[in-house]
């Protein structure tokens, strides 16, 4: 078996687990961090999966959507700390 | 032989990951969720950025010539995370900060009091 | 001017990895890319910081002689804070640490190192470039020892130098 595929199945249990935390808060900086884990997780399983199907636009979809989640992470954390966006 | 060294990298990005979930349940604040939530994901992403790269260049070799985009590609993906997870990282912990979370069982709290703005 | 001609070669030699897929390139690929390169280029000349020191290749040298050290002590982190969320002995505190850095990009350096390295994240700076820091192990020398260098060597090592070599 492609072991790219067995590494897919793990990252996204560890997805699970870190959703669990995202959903249970208890504040709303923890919910951002689980966020954050989950979004940089996302990253990783988006290369594998891209190598276990041997197919580039994966990982091109990876590289915009590193950008895009730090762009989020950062006006969400601009928010918190009441300034002007 | 390529197999193990990919079974390998592949094996320690895992595990990092996981651990950086599991952490994440664990800690008691959010100061210390952030250790676990972005130091061990940025290890365990690289190590998994490194395994898409060596089976790229693999394959490439073997006579692919398509494959060398993939590593290229997870190159370019690994920098963007290198250089985001951090700063994102000091954004929560500031912006956390500041709307007020304190940290728990904390020994001591140098930055307290002195900022109220 | 200057950041023009970088900004596009720079932007040129990213699209041309990019789309680089095993045999040479076409022709219509590389007036696509230049045009685009183009119009990167102009847009970055607007909006860049227009600081020329820190293209000194020396600071490039420094900066490729900082990574091996810094990925070994990102590496003995990981393994810190592993230990730490299997067994879950943590003793939290923020400290407050006075490297002494002047301009941005070298305070922009260390915090960022010092978020990706043993128990440490970086938490604030203030305008006089004091930076507070959470730390995940608080020991106890920290609050015995007086110099302010010995006590920045407790938390990140010898970083401050790194980056003040690299950054002023």
């Amino acid at each position: 078996m492609n072991p790219f595929m067995i590494a897919l199945v793990l990252l996204s249990i560890s997805i699970l687990i870190a959703m669990i935390r995202a959903i249970l808060g208890p504040t709303i900086p923890d919910r951002v961090v689980g966020l954050d884990t989950v979004n940089t997780l996302v990253i990783a399983s988006m290369l594998v999966f891209g190598a276990a199907t041997k197919e580039v636009i994966y990982i091109d979809v990876a590289i915009v959507y590193a950008l895009l989640s730090y762009i989020t992470t950062v006006l969400i954390a601009k928010y918190l700390e009441g300034g002007k966006i | 032989m390529m197999w193990e060294l990919i079974y390998v990298l592949l094996g320690i990005g895992i595990f990092f990951n996981l651990l950086a979930s599991v952490g994440l349940l664990r800690f008691p604040d959010v100061y210390t969720r952030l250790h676990a939530g972005t130091k061990c994901t940025t290890f365990g992403s690289i190590f998994v950025a490194l395994a898409v790269m060596a089976y790229g260049l693999w394959k490439w070799y073997d006579g692919d010539e398509a494959m060398i985009s993939l590593a290229i590609h997870a190159f370019f993906a690994l920098i963007a995370i290198l250089l985001t997870n951090p700063t994102g990282a000091h954004a929560i912990a500031r912006a956390a900060y500041r709307s007020g979370v304190k940290p728990a069982k904390a020994v001591i709290d140098e930055l307290g009091g002195e900022k109220n703005d | 001017m200057l950041v023009f001609i970088g900004a596009t070669i720079l932007c040129f030699i990213i699209w041309l990895l990019f789309t680089f897929n095993g045999s040479i390139w076409q022709w219509d690929e590389i007036t696509a890319g230049i045009v685009f390169s183009i119009i990167a280029g102009a847009i970055t000349e607007k909006v860049a910081i227009k600081e020329y020191r820190s293209l000194s290749p020396k600071k490039w040298l420094y900066l490729i002689a900082y990574l091996p050290r810094f990925f070994y002590e990102m590496a003995k982190a990981n393994f810190d804070v592993a230990y730490r969320i299997i067994t879950g002995k943590i003793k939290p505190g923020i400290v407050k640490l006075s490297p002494g850095l002047k301009n941005n990009l070298s305070i922009t350096i260390l915090a960022n190192s010092i978020t990706l390295t043993p128990g440490t994240l970086s938490v604030d700076v203030d305008e006089a470039g004091n930076l507070y820091v959470h730390w995940i192990n608080v020991k106890p020398e920290f609050f015995e020892e007086k110099d302010i260098k010995c006590k920045c060597r407790y938390v990140c090592s010898t970083f401050p130098d790194w980056a003040r070599r690299i950054g002023e």
